[in-house]
């Protein structure tokens, strides 16, 4: 069976272009990259555990491929996740029940918590082996890339236009061609916008787990977050001024080849009957699309998925078309499977803290760090908004500023800003300043950026004739503040303002401890609480830690963003 | 002729909250004989759109009998199509690959499939759009996406759910004559059509046969023939008489029924109210009152004049009935005593006329002023009412019909809402 190309490229002469030369090298670049990783995977374990890192600058490209790689290949397995895991929670009412909760208590575990829980497990698996520490790498960016993924598209999945649906079954396509050709691309647009978020968080914590060191555990995978981790140990300013250089590369290229392709690609699966005014440009997507190469590799593939549409009868007369009857005795099976299932986990818990001997007086401890935290957390978040709220107005009104702030304010919130921490650090060792106190702002360093171009994305697009109107009734100053700007910008800074608060609770454990060779400065928190028993490798304060931390996100997500996200789409939502 | 389709006594029910159910359709016949266009016209809400639903094989029925050729329908069956009202295209795909996707499920060879889009595509007057996308198309060329890819499959049976009624005037008659002009020519690979709509001209236009539904719970109340040679003069006065007869059947029962409960003794809130604007009820009057009317109208008249669908005219009709500004007979509307004083007002007046009739007549706005007037805090929750309309009415009747009291009640300045608390109160802004 032969597969007639689309009508676009129909005409087109068969030599090759230099796109094509173009998109070659790329993809055998990739893949040239990714072999020669791989052998390393075999090598002992010993070989990365004495100080094998030396600081030369000609080694940090490969440890900044490394590390490009072990993201992309955590991105591959998040995609897997999402498509498994969400679209099985949007189709079985039963099983969505259960997952749907579960992702929202996944996502406020702090990540570092999820590697040094499973490390030694990851070890285990491949015995003196680089692979099980590569592994549990990649699962902790995994955790820090998959719930938000997994949960836009459940939602994408969930809000598919009932008529689509219809017409793919009226055309006789089965459930798993209406994944495909439906449902997937209806998800793609939001999809996309939360990989880059993930990509964002998988930066941070990319360069965080490389240099695992818990307990007894000392292992420094090769790449720019080990290369950190010696630099700092040595003083060694310049060695990260080289790193910061490198990552800032990494992060453009990955914006440039990937993540702009993929954006203005996913343009088109955008559900308005209004053609957008801007439509997302990326010069690497033109190459590939302009590749007939690419698209001689991509066509088996498409070929196959074509095949697999027919692999089960088309759904004509099949009786799946309405389930309107439910089954009562599936849905005690059911009941009872879950109930067993958290006696089960509800027992494990019992006899974990049972035999670990916990105090009330540790309970209280951790929450009191606890409170602290969330101290720091409010204050900060409070202080960020009260600085890039105005801002982010004053550039959204400005469309030629919007143009200029806007990819600036995405970049960094795409910059694993941890990289920046050894330099706060050793200003504040230098003027003997407080770590309560200036450790603190760390933890707002890379998430603050989410507020800002929130923001911007909102004040850019109040409707031209509000800003009239209130210019039209002489609407000024502070009342033009408190009338217009704030609540035009409100619901979009609430969005901000959550993702920026979840952040910072994850990144308060990289932030509260924090060291400058010798010297290592502790704040008072949570996460210092967690970092520090990851760090003696004391797993049951680990574990308490992670419940308070986890107990506290989502008390605050119920009862303080929950709330006013949904008081500010009722309130505030200009449509 | 051959039978395409029956349906035999179909019962379609949907769960609501608390274990009770909600009759759409009730005891439906119907059958399509080759050849024949069948309209199904009714308002919004009788059902007409999900017995489409049931014969496409998307939905199944409580209880009754769905026969294509012979077989009983079970699902998505194979030369069933579908038009839908909104379209229903992915914009993801190119006109092209929109209308190949009907054919996707048959596993045909690609050539083939191509060869037979694009004839659809040359038929339906799409040529030189294959590729593009539906995003940079207009309403009118969406919807022929939309007929393309249904005909491609080449189906006896196509299904139109209300194809023109998100079109503008002049495009939807475009289309419609197009169709009408394909199938008259037998040119169309189609054996029979059933169309959905709410447009009374419409049906006449482009149906053989035309079912009248009528709602809660949806039943084919009659069914009128049209015996009229194609293509059809929308200005001659057999057409015109049969527009008549539909204006006349549609308003008969929904009045008779509205008459009835209030003529009731104790009639109560139990009367679900229509969601419409004090405004519409004063620009229709206004223009009854005015020339050429002088207070009297006959319904398709009024209907064209003030451009009004039958789906916009008829609830802000029955809504003058209810409140007693004007009368609904034989396919007129008269404008009472009441009425003419209204439209011979001033705002006050009229608010003042608006709120005597809605004490009068509305028995739920009377209520909720007497328990205002009766408690000492002149407030209460909505709870407190949304749960006694509950108990009467589903759930979602109950908030359009709360809905649709506060803004009649605040434009008679009869009582005042206030949504952030959810309270009503006597109290206005001072």
């Amino acid at each position: 069976m032969k597969i007639l190309p689309p009508v676009s490229i129909e005409a087109r002469r068969l030599l090759p272009s230099r796109w094509d030369l173009l998109a070659a090298v790329l993809v055998l670049g990739f893949l040239v990259a990714f072999a020669d990783t791989s052998r390393f995977l075999v090598h002992p374990l010993s070989s990365i555990s004495g100080d094998y890192l030396k600081l030369d600058p000609a080694d940090l490209p490969g440890y900044a491929l490394r590390t490009s790689l072990r993201m992309l290949i955590a991105m591959g397995v998040s995609l897997a996740f999402t498509f498994t895991y969400a679209t099985w929670a949007a189709k079985n009412a039963r099983a969505g029940m259960l997952l749907v909760p579960l992702l929202d208590i996944l996502q406020s575990v702090p990540i570092l918590s999820f590697l040094s829980i499973t490390i030694v497990w990851f070890l285990s698996l491949s015995p003196g082996r680089i692979l099980g520490a590569e592994l549990a790498c990649v699962f902790t960016i995994f955790t820090g890339q998959a719930w938000n993924m997994a949960f836009s598209f459940y939602q994408s999945l969930r809000t598919v236009p009932p008529e689509l649906e219809e017409a793919g079954r009226m055309f006789g396509l089965n459930a798993w061609a209406r994944f495909w050709r439906i449902e997937a691309p209806f998800a793609m647009p939001s999809l996309t916008w939360n990989m880059m978020m993930s990509m964002s968080g998988g930066w941070f914590f990319v360069t965080l787990s490389e240099a695992i060191s818990v307990g007894k555990t000392n292992i420094a995978l090769p790449g720019v977050g080990s290369w950190i981790a010696v630099a700092i140990a040595q003083k060694n300013l310049p060695a990260i001024f080289y790193a910061i250089l490198a990552m800032l590369v990494v992060i453009l290229i990955y914006d440039q080849l990937l993540f702009r392709p993929l954006v203005a690609w996913a343009d088109r699966f955008r559900v308005s009957s209004e053609p957008s005014d801007e439509a997302p440009q990326s010069w690497a997507l033109t190459v590939y699309r302009r590749s007939r190469l690419l698209d001689l590799m991509t066509a088996p593939f498409e070929q196959m998925m074509r095949w697999s549409y027919h692999w089960q009868p088309p759904s004509f007369g099949i009786k799946a078309a309405v389930r309107d009857v439910d089954s009562r005795l599936a849905d005690i099976v059911w009941y009872v499977v879950l109930a067993l299932l958290g006696l089960f986990a509800a027992w494990r818990i019992a006899l974990f803290f049972g035999q670990a001997h916990f105090s009330w007086s540790d309970a209280a401890t951790a929450f009191g760090y606890g409170c602290i935290t969330l101290i720091r957390v409010i204050v900060l978040i409070g202080l960020a908004s009260l600085i890039w709220t105005p801002i982010g107005v004053y550039v959204g009104l400005r469309p030629k500023l919007t143009a200029l702030v806007q990819p600036v304010a995405q970049f960094l919130a795409a910059f694993p800003n941890n990289l920046l921490f050894p330099l706060v650090v050793s200003l504040i060792v230098f003027w003997n300043a407080s770590p309560d106190i200036w450790l603190s702002p760390l933890i707002v360093l890379g998430t603050q950026w989410y507020i800002l171009f929130n923001v911007i994305a909102g004040a850019s697009t109040m409707p031209q004739e509000l800003r009239d109107a209130a210019e039209n009734f002489g609407v000024k100053g502070w009342l033009w503040w408190k009338k217009v700007a704030l609540p035009a910008v409100f619901p979009y800074y609430v969005t901000g303002a959550i993702t920026a608060s979840g952040g910072a609770w994850n990144a308060s454990i990289a932030a509260e401890v924090a060291s400058w060779g010798d010297h290592t400065l502790r704040a008072h928190g949570l996460g210092a609480y967690i970092a520090d028993a990851v760090n003696t490798g004391d797993f049951r304060h680990v574990l308490l830690g992670t419940i308070v931390m986890s107990f506290f996100v989502v008390v605050v997500n119920r009862l303080l963003w929950r709330p006013l996200y949904w008081y500010a789409e009722r309130k505030f939502k200009l449509t | 002729m051959a039978e395409l389709l029956n349906v035999e006594h179909v019962r379609r029910t949907f769960p609501r909250g608390g274990g009770e159910e909600l009759l759409v359709l009730d005891d439906v016949n119907l059958a399509l004989k080759q050849g024949e266009i069948v309209g199904l016209l009714g308002r919004s809400g009788s059902g007409k759109s999900t017995l489409l639903r049931l014969i496409a094989g998307l939905a199944r029925p409580q209880g009754g009998r769905l026969t294509y050729m012979g077989a009983p329908i079970e699902g998505p069956a194979q030369g069933v199509a579908m038009v839908f009202q909104s379209f229903a295209l992915f914009p993801w795909l190119t006109v092209l690959e929109n209308v190949q996707l009907g054919l996707e499920a048959l596993n045909l060879p690609p050539r083939e499939m191509r060869e037979r889009a694009l004839a659809a595509i040359d038929l339906i007057g799409l040529d030189g759009y294959e590729s593009a996308y539906p995003r940079e198309l207009s309403g009118g060329m969406r919807q022929r996406v939309g007929f393309a890819r249904a005909v491609v499959v080449h189906p006896n049976i196509l299904l139109m759910d209300e194809p023109f009624s998100a079109l503008d005037v002049l495009t939807a008659e475009n289309l419609r004559t197009d169709l009408v002009e394909l199938w008259g020519n037998g040119k169309l690979p189609i054996k029979g059509i059933i169309l959905v709509t709410h447009n009374i001209e419409e049906a006449v236009l482009m149906c053989d046969r035309v079912l009248l539904f009528s709602s809660n719970p949806g039943r084919v109340s009659s069914e009128i023939k049209i015996d009229l040679p194609q293509p059809r003069d929308r200005t001659s006065p057999q057409f015109e008489h049969y527009v008549d007869q539909i204006y006349v059947e549609m308003t008969a029962r929904r009045v008779e029924r509205l008459r009835e409960q209030q003529a009731r003794a104790n009639a109560g809130i139990e009367m679900p109210l229509v969601h419409v604007s004090p405004n519409q009820i004063s620009g229709l009057i206004e223009a009854l009152a005015a020339a050429p009317y002088d207070g009297k109208a006959d319904l398709p008249d009024i209907a064209y004049e003030q451009e009004l669908e039958v789906d916009e005219l008829f609830p802000v009709a029955e809504a003058m009935q209810l409140l007693r500004l004007a009368d609904v007979e034989g396919g007129d509307i008269k404008l009472t005593h009441m009425g003419k004083r209204f439209a011979d007002s001033e705002l006050n007046e009229r608010k003042e006329i608006f709120s005597r009739s809605l004490m009068n007549n509305v028995p739920l706005a009377a209520h909720i002023r007497r328990i205002l007037d009766e408690r000492a805090s002149h407030s209460a929750p909505k709870s407190r009412f949304l749960d006694e309309l509950e108990d009467h009415m589903a759930e979602d009747a109950a908030e359009d019909s709360l809905k649709t009291v506060v803004s009649w009640a605040r434009f008679g300045e009869l009582f005042s809402y206030d949504d952030d608390a959810a309270l009503f109160s006597l109290e206005n802004p001072t």
